[in-house]
């Protein structure tokens, strides 16, 4: 094995160890090599890729499961509550 | 949800008692609130009382607040130091976390590569299905407790990393792991949904 593939093979990740890895990469809180060696898998690997899709996607549907304003009730108690505590 | 700067403006004006800057700051806050003391009660009613008195607290407080954290995170370490509280003496199990592998460890052989690849989802927009939607409620509402306060706050209320952990007292990695987990359980829920079509 020559120097190039034997240094290849010491940042190839697992599966496994990428899937664990893929919030802090989305976080941007993985130091420069590791964040590398997640992106050298993410582009060999078809199945790391499709979950890092499914988890993006994942995370956007949740920001998206409380659409609901405040409803008038709660908001006039909560004036309620100011007007009395300054009265 | 809006920037730390919007907020302090709205605090300059609260202390100056500007009705107008409170109910902005409930607009804003209110539902977060309630969203993080369920965590820690038990029913929705109890939740509501929380927030409230969060209100309370921040009004009583307000001319001793000394800025050292943003007003959202100060609101918010109200919040969850009343919930605890009241969840401990509502008898709330609060569920020792179990940190469990972020996917089925069997999806995995033992050298770690995929035994049972993520299957493609279809190409639209997951939000635009209502049923998918409450499913992911759902899924997001069985988390163990801190990967649900966490999930909730990061991904629904747009809470930073570091006011997370200001106010949960957990570390950065901490963090991390639980987002991680919660988020990958909630991939796994609707996985689950997209498969039974």
């Amino acid at each position: 094995m020559n120097v190039i593939a034997r240094f290849a093979r010491r940042h190839d990740l697992t599966c496994r160890r990428a899937v664990e890895l893929i919030t802090d990469y989305l976080d941007k809180a993985l130091p420069g090599r590791q964040r590398a060696d997640v992106e050298r898998h993410l582009s060999r690997c078809p199945h790391c890729s499709e979950y890092l899709r499914q988890l993006k996607a994942t995370i956007m549907a949740i920001g998206r499961v409380d659409s609901d304003q405040l409803s008038p009730d709660v908001k006039n108690t909560l004036i309620l509550l100011y007007r009395r505590n300054e009265g | 949800m809006r920037t730390a700067g919007s907020d302090h403006q709205l605090l300059i004006r609260l202390r100056a008692r500007d009705e107008g800057a409170f109910t902005e700051l409930v607009q804003r806050y209110h539902r977060p609130l309630v969203r993080l003391a369920g965590a820690f009660v038990s029913r929705d009613e109890l939740a509501e009382d929380v927030a409230q008195e969060t209100w309370l607290a921040m009004l009583k407080g307000l001319d001793k607040f000394e800025g050292r954290s943003s007003l959202r995170t100060w609101l918010f370490q109200i919040c969850v130091n009343r919930a605890r509280s009241i969840g401990e003496r509502d008898h709330r199990t609060v569920p020792v976390e179990h940190i469990e592998p972020a996917v089925d460890a069997e999806q995995f052989s033992p050298t770690g590569a995929w035994t049972s690849p993520p299957t493609p989802w279809p190409e639209r927009d997951l939000a635009d299905d209502a049923a998918m939607l409450a499913r992911i409620r759902q899924a997001i509402s069985e988390l163990p407790q801190l990967q649900r306060l966490v999930v909730t706050m990061r991904d629904i209320d747009g809470v930073t990393s570091s006011e997370v952990c200001q106010v949960l007292s957990i570390s950065e990695a901490n963090q991390r792991v639980l987002l991680h987990r919660g988020r990958a359980n909630i991939r796994h829920g609707i996985d689950e949904a997209v498969i039974r079509r």
